[in-house]
């Protein structure tokens, strides 16, 4: 029995976000490099900020600016930093309680080590060079002399009377998401991969129903019991149904209109999906018998093209719709 | 112990569009959240516990967004489930929401669905390039097109009554505010000579991808005594699944969705869908579902569903109007859709549906269902309490 197959699989969207007013507000002010938290109903000061109350659920909207100095609440090293993240060299997460904030931000803390980071010390934001209006328009946050520094340092307090109003503001942002997998699509499809690769496909019998599974899943979805036994069907086989596509699939090199078809292979209890070529797209009918057209190097048929046979019969193939 | 009724006093959504680019996800439940409880004069305070619903994660990007959303739907410190039934869950989550009720966990259930498509790439989300595995040869509107095909073979349905469905629940849409899509200018021509996109699919016969949420207010025969409008009663909720893909499987009629029907009518003491039943949400994505649905759900006999559409039966002043809002042809949010269904049933037998509104609809279903026609949900829900 050949070892199961694996290869890398890997999810990766843009999505994007409409931030509606506070978050809007929050990352534009970022941009501007000034920090927003909101008040909540009984005066708390959240940051980041959110649309509502966590505690009476009310609508909050009463922005206001915090400083850009803090004092770490929690932290944990991260010795090995990964794609994506906000240092390339290891880091500290840290909660930061910015000054004016009741509650703590999650960032990155730029520090030599572990040993130079404690609850309790002082940090401040490292403005990035380049900002978009987004959450990484805080570079990270690095170690603050609160003595050193002159207290008129921040940047922006033009806001002050009026906060989270700018022009131009951020909203919506874009956010990549990614996700990397290992696939294994099991032993009888290996099996099944396999078979293909020398052109002949392969279904499984389940040993309580009699059913012929193409491709094979090692069990019969309703019977619930493992299927062994190796059944070889087609190559040829009848159209059972099928649609006329007429407008282009998003990564496939077909020329529209083309015959995207439902087949029953000779042998098998249920349908497979396939292109028909070989025929003027108007001509496919149900009861179509046709079979396979293989390229070099192809995992799978490239399309179905029409045996030279009679259309089958209606009630051969009804019950497989 | 017996069984407690669930009445639906609130019920609220938001207005849909392609894309609510006006309001976060939050902002955006949050929209018909508030509606419900103005509905049901109620505040976050009276609500016991949440149960939320949308399609997969990956649909935007947010993994587990009901534990962002806490805040937005006031359930910080009570209950928040989520459902996941695909395309169905807007249905299953508001049965499931129905059970909390049904078995006095909670009194007052706030249950809620959406989806921000805009923000999401459905299409992709659901075509990974999965390793080994043939690439997919069409779109939603390529897999479903072969099974409308092979309803109207079995059936001999002309090739019109796709189009006769379209334009009704496009009409039906311009009387719902918070429709999607509002055609002012539809007519049947045009319909028919949309562009055939997945023939035998026209562009007109599909559904739009739309941002929306949908919410309802469930309690018990105390909550109903307080409400401020009249209630909905819930006489029959089932759920039933099956596999996308196996030997025997009845794409046109799916088994799940008979039996499913079939429960609920039990459970409500319905013997004759057709005469007993005065209106139907039923979730039709493509136009042609409609008649292969009233077939499944017994409103017809086998190849005998088109004929009612044909004849205009589900008309909005017809003798069983299917899809009064507009449906999901209107107005798709995924994971509301199903959700949406159920509350216009409901709102329909509480008579504020507005100028959708079917004359004297005492009784009216719900239906959802998704994936490859494999999860189904429906409820029957009633102007007057169950008995029983």
């Amino acid at each position: 029995m050949p070892e199961p197959l694996t290869a890398p699989l890997v999810v990766e969207f843009p999505f994007t976000r409409s931030l509606g007013p506070v978050q809007s507000a929050f990352l534009t002010g970022l941009r501007e490099r000034t920090v927003l938290g909101v008040r909540t109903t009984d005066g708390q000061v959240l940051v980041p900020p959110v649309e509502y109350d966590p505690r009476t659920a009310e609508e909050i909207r009463d922005l206001v600016e915090v400083a850009a100095t803090g004092t770490v609440t929690t932290w944990a090293w991260n010795p090995a930093p990964r794609r994506g993240q906000p240092l390339r060299t290891p880091f500290a997460w840290a909660l930061v309680r910015l000054d004016g904030a009741d509650t703590a931000l999650l960032h990155a803390l730029d520090a030599p080590g572990p040993d130079a980071v404690r609850t309790g010390m002082r940090v401040r934001v490292r403005w990035a060079l380049e900002r978009t209006g987004a959450i990484t328009d805080i570079a990270c946050f690095e170690p603050h002399d609160d003595e050193a520094t002159e207290p008129t340092e921040r940047a922006a307090t033009a806001h002050a009377s009026s906060p989270g109003v700018f022009a131009d503001p951020v909203t919506a942002v874009t956010t990549p998401a990614r996700l990397d997998y290992t696939y294994s699509p099991g032993r009888a499809q290996t099996r099944y991969l396999t078979a293909l690769a020398g052109r002949r496909t392969v279904g499984e019998r389940c040993p309580a129903c009699r059913k012929v599974y193409v491709p094979p899943r090692g069990a019969c979805p309703t019977c619930g019991v493992a299927t062994d036994e190796e059944v070889e069907v087609g190559p040829r086989g009848t159209v059972t149904t099928y649609c006329v596509v007429n407008i282009k699939a998003k990564g496939l090199d077909i020329e529209v209109p083309y015959v995207y078809a439902h087949i029953a292979l000779d042998g098998a209890d249920l349908a497979l999906h396939g292109r028909i070529a070989g025929i003027p797209y108007d001509r496919v009918r149900m009861g179509l018998r046709v079979e396979p057209v293989w390229t070099e190097g192809a995992r799978y048929p490239d399309h179905y093209r029409p045996a030279d046979e009679p259309d089958a019969d209606y009630d051969t193939y009804k019950e497989l719709l | 112990m017996t069984r407690e009724p669930v009445a639906v006093v609130g019920i609220g959504q938001t207005r849909h569009a392609a894309a609510r680019r006006d309001v976060s996800i939050a902002g955006l439940v949050r929209e018909a959240a508030r509606r419900a409880l103005d509905d049901a004069a109620l505040t976050w305070s009276d609500i016991d516990a949440v149960v939320i619903g949308k399609a997969p994660d990956f649909f935007e990007g947010v993994m587990t967004p009901e534990h962002y959303l806490a805040d937005a739907l006031g359930a910080v410190g009570k209950p928040l489930l989520r459902v996941h039934t695909a395309g169905s869950v807007g249905g299953s989550t508001a049965l499931v929401a129905a059970d909390l009720v049904t078995a006095r966990v909670h009194r007052t259930v706030l249950t809620l669905a959406f989806e921000k498509q805009s923000e999401s790439n459905a299409m992709w989300g659901l075509s990974l390039p999965v390793p080994f595995q043939q690439p997919l040869l069409a779109g939603a509107g390529g897999f479903f097109a072969p099974h409308v095909r092979a309803y109207m073979r079995r059936t001999g349905a002309p090739d019109g009554v796709g189009s006769l469905v379209a334009y009704k629940d496009r009409r039906n849409a311009l009387k719902n505010p918070y429709a999607h899509l509002h055609e002012h200018d539809i007519t049947l021509e045009k319909v028919r000579s949309s562009p055939m996109l997945w023939d035998p699919i026209r562009y007109s016969e599909t559904c739009p991808s739309s941002d929306g949420a949908c919410a309802m207010v469930l309690t018990d025969r105390a909550g109903a005594a307080r409400a401020p409008y009249p209630p909905a009663w819930l006489h029959g909720g089932a759920m039933r699944s099956e596999p996308t893909l196996f030997a025997g499987k009845d794409f046109v009629s799916p088994r799940a969705g008979k039996d499913c029907a079939a429960d609920v009518y039990r459970q409500a003491g319905i013997t004759d869908p057709r005469r007993e039943i005065d209106a139907v949400e039923m979730y039709v994505p493509f136009s042609w579902y409609e008649p292969m649905w009233l077939e499944n759900l017994g409103f017809a006999a086998e190849g005998e569903g088109w004929k009612l559409t044909e004849a205009g039966v589900t008309e909005l002043d017809g003798d069983l109007p299917v899809n009064p809002s507009g449906g999901v042809l209107s107005t798709n949010p995924i994971g509301a859709s199903g959700m949406l269904r159920f509350a216009e049933a409901a709102l329909q037998v509480r008579g504020r549906a507005g100028e959708h509104q079917v004359a004297d609809a005492r009784k009216a279903l719900g239906h959802a269902y998704g994936g490859g026609a494999q999860f189904f949900s429906m409820w029957l829900v009633a102007a007057e309490p169950p008995t029983t």
